[in-house]
This record gives C-alpha cells, sequence and structure tokens, in this order.
C-alpha cells in the first residue's frame, strides 16, 4: 500500500491518562475558542489525514509553501494550514506557552504548543493560493475575514470531536486496514461534493477498471450557498452503491473539511488527504474544486505536472457526455461524435428538473438518486 | 523576522560540467528556466520512486490492527 505522504501517519492523540491529567487542570490553561471548520482541521491533523502536519503552520512553513507549494522540509503541499487570532490574544501568547484549543461550546479539543506568533499579509495569501483577489470568490473572501495573527505549532488532541455521520467517519488508519483486509492494494479515490449523476457513476468505474478498489469520499462540511445538502450527498451515494455497484470493490466514506474552492491547489491538497487514507490513485476531473471561473477547466490537470513526487497519481478525466450515437457515457477522447449528440450532464439542468421536483431524464441521473433527492423540500445549503 | 529570513535558502552542489552540459541539452524545450530547476525537479522524482519502493512497510502495528479490525466490523465495513 502507498506509504503516507511525508513517510509516516501522525498520530496527535494523547493517550488516556494525559487526557485526564490535562482535563483536570483545564482552568490553568489560557484558551483560544475555535470555529467548527478549525476543529475539524485539528481532527484531521490529528488523526494523520493532513500527514506530515502535526499542527498548524509556522511562520517558514507557512512562506514555503505560498512560495513553492512544499513544506520547508520539501515535502509537497500546496496550502497553508493555519490558525488566526487577534491581535489581542496574540499580545496574551509567549513561544513556549502551552495553550488550549476549545470548540465553539467551549469544550476542551486539543492542546497546542506555541512554537510561533507572526503577521502574514491577507492578499499575499490570497492572492498566492486562489489566484484573485476578488472577494466574490468564496475563499477569497475568507481570508480577508481572517483575523490579523497566526498561531503556529504542534497539536494533541485530547477530545475527539463528534462526527455528524459517525458511521461514515473512517480514519486514515482504518481505511489503509480497511484496504488491506479487502487485499486491495491499489484504490482510486473519487473526491466529490455532489449527488451523483450517470457521468460521476462513469469516471468512478472506469477508473475501478484498472485498480482494486474505489473510494468514493464525499467532502461534509461548510460549503457555499446552492451546494447540494451534505445529507443528500450521502443517501444518494448510498443507493446508487447498492443499486449498481459491486459492494465488495467499493467503500464509502466521509472527508470532513470545508471546501476553500481553490482549484487546481485543492486538487493537490485533496489527492495528499486521499494518499493518507491509502489511495494511491485520484479522479481528477474537470474544474476540480472550483468555482465560477477563476479557474480553466483543465488547471487541475496540469498542476500535477508540477509535483514529480506526490506519490498519488492522478487520472485525468476531461468533460463526458452521453452520445446519443454511441448510446454510451463517453469522453471527448473516446468519441467522434459532434456536440449536438452529447448530453453532456449538465448541472442547471439537472438542478432546474430537480427544482421542479421532477426526476431528471434516467440517461442523465439514476431514478434511485433522483428519488432520494427529491424526498427533500429544498436539497441545497441557503 | 524580517523579509529576508523568509526567503527560500539554496545549497549549491557541484555537477561535473560535460554532465551539466548534457543536462542543457536535455532541458531544450521542457520549459524548465535553468539546470537547478531542472535537477531539483529530477532529484524529486528520484526521491519519490524510492518513496515508493517502500510501499510494502505497514503505516501501523498489527495491536493498533487488530483494534481497527473491530472497530471496522461494529461499523459493518467488515464481517
Amino acid at each position: 500500500m502507498i506509504q503516507p505522504h511525508g513517510g509516516s501517519l501522525i498520530n496527535k492523540e494523547l493517550p488516556k491518562f494525559e487526557k485526564d491529567r490535562i482535563l483536570d487542570e483545564v482552568d490553568e490553561f489560557e484558551k483560544i475558542q475555535v470555529k467548527i471548520s478549525t476543529v475539524k482541521v485539528i481532527k484531521n491533523i490529528a488523526f494523520g489525514v493532513f500527514s506530515p502536519l502535526e499542527g498548524f503552520m509556522n511562520r517558514n512553513d507557512y512562506k514555503y509553501v505560498l512560495e513553492h507549494m512544499y513544506l520547508e522540509n520539501n515535502v509537497a503541499w500546496p496550502i497553508p494550514i493555519v490558525l488566526d487570532i487577534t491581535q489581542d490574544k496574540a499580545n496574551s501568547f509567549r513561544i513556549n506557552d502551552k495553550i488550549l484549543l476549545t470548540d465553539p461550546k467551549e469544550i476542551p479539543i486539543a492542546l497546542m504548543d506555541v512554537d510561533d506568533i507572526y503577521e502574514y499579509n491577507k492578499k499575499e495569501f490570497a492572492e498566492k493560493v486562489y489566484g484573485t483577489l476578488d472577494r466574490n470568490h468564496p475563499g477569497v473572501d475568507s481570508v480577508f475575514k481572517m483575523k490579523d495573527k497566526l498561531l503556529g505549532g504542534e497539536i494533541f488532541l485530547i477530545n475527539e470531536p463528534r462526527s455528524v455521520y459517525p458511521e461514515l467517519d473512517l480514519k486514515p488508519i482504518e481505511t489503509r486496514v480497511l484496504f488491506k483486509q479487502k487485499k486491495w492494494d491499489r484504490v482510486v479515490a473519487f473526491q466529490t461534493r455532489n449527488p451523483p449523476h450517470l457521468g460521476h457513476e462513469y469516471i468512478q468505474k472506469a477508473g475501478l477498471t484498472y485498480v482494486d478498489g474505489l473510494f468514493i469520499n464525499p467532502v461534509i462540511g461548510k460549503k457555499k450557498i446552492g451546494d447540494f445538502l451534505d445529507e443528500i450527498i450521502i443517501k444518494a451515494y448510498q443507493a446508487l452503491i447498492d443499486e449498481y455497484y459491486p459492494k465488495d470493490r467499493v467503500v464509502l466514506s466521509t472527508f470532513e473539511t470545508e471546501m476553500m474552492y481553490a482549484g487546481p491547489k485543492e486538487a493537490i491538497f485533496h489527492a495528499i488527504a486521499r494518499k493518507n487514507f491509502g489511495c494511491d490513485h485520484i479522479i481528477i476531473g474537470r474544474d476540480h474544486a472550483g468555482v465560477g471561473d477563476y479557474y480553466g477547466p483543465y488547471d487541475a490537470h496540469k498542476i500535477f505536472d508540477q509535483f514529480p513526487d506526490l506519490g498519488i497519481e492522478p487520472i485525468k478525466f476531461r468533460s463526458f457526455s452521453k452520445c446519443s450515437k454511441c448510446n454510451a457515457v463517453v469522453n471527448d477522447k473516446i468519441c467522434p461524435h459532434p456536440p449536438e449528440m452529447q448530453n453532456f450532464f449538465a448541472g442547471t439542468e439537472i438542478r432546474k428538473a430537480l427544482q421542479s421536483g421532477k426526476p431528471p431524464d434516467p440517461e442523465v441521473m439514476r431514478p434511485e438518486v433522483a428519488k432520494v433527492i427529491l424526498n427533500y423540500k429544498n436539497p441545497f445549503v441557503t | 523576522m524580517s523579509e529576508d529570513e523568509h526567503k527560500v535558502e539554496y545549497s549549491t552542489v557541484s555537477i561535473p560540467k560535460p554532465l551539466v552540459n548534457k543536462i542543457k541539452e536535455r532541458m531544450k524545450g521542457t520549459g524548465f528556466s535553468s539546470v537547478s530547476s531542472y535537477v531539483t525537479y529530477v532529484l524529486r522524482q528520484v526521491l519519490s520512486s524510492i518513496e515508493q519502493e517502500e510501499r510494502s512497510k505497514e503505516a501501523f502495528t498489527k495491536e493498533e490492527e487488530e483494534k481497527v479490525k473491530q472497530r471496522l466490523r461494529d461499523l459493518g465495513y467488515i464481517d
């Protein structure tokens, strides 16, 4: 099986006796209350989804990542993982302090060793990660809403945050044992934030044809208005797998993280996380993790050429469609027929049908999937 | 910390001149702007293949594996 990114799977969960000791001394620590999306980051660091990260980046890693898409120790990493704090908080901490990170309900989540407190330039962050300063880009807007200072340092998990879907919440060590148990050496990951249509099914099955197993890994977490609700994505996939997939070749599990819509750089980030889950291939489609028209449709394909040492291989798919002449789902590389013979699985058309309460054409979306979505009065994030 | 201290550090490596000339030939039409960036890319590729050869090494111990299997059974992922 593929090695974790950077060579070893990070585990920052403290043993029970140490957790208990810290929880007994809770009042002695300075605290920072973090938002839910940061709680998810802490959990992902602690259980190795973000291996080799062991905490929030210090200024050197932050700078290296922004400038080179590599960590200071020369391991590929495309997007800074940072903890922002107010100037007031920054003034109250010193290097080597141990502070407690709590969730929005003030439940202690992790202990952090303060290694660095530093300033950063929001414009530089946004420009280098997202390639734009347009506040209409949700990622850029998030950067400009960040607090003014960054805190770097190792974290130690003391309370595992509750998952929204515990039965589908597998950690990298669990997926790795599962793949080993299934005797899968080569696994292809599929990243998604949408319920599946037949085009998705086609690329997943095409990818699966060449490896031992398919790891469907929807992103669960804060998304932009108009995206599908997490619950619908999960139920839709469960319905699809039940009816149309070989059960011994597919694993469905969630990836709890916030979408950043960083396009090509997020494609690399998604690939690294899936490598840590034990996948050696990842499907990268058209405009992966994109939003609006900030990125070219195949920028997320091209960026992989800059990383000869990523380990996980992208399986790059171009646009796909249902060709009326071939009577099959095809892509532009394998089908010679003109656009007027192609049904392109247009998201807007599918949405329009669903919003009017009608199932989309069964040649575009499986009736079982459409049924799941139509059971909801409003299937979208509002 | 000053801006200068943020800059990425580099080391100089000596490469025999004939090899440098060969690299320059090989680089033509690749889009690489310098011998250094080309050599960095190639070294990353080489180190990555060495790491790939170590694939057989497990990322977990036997004890951890048994514990995880129980949870996977409880969740219905394995029988």
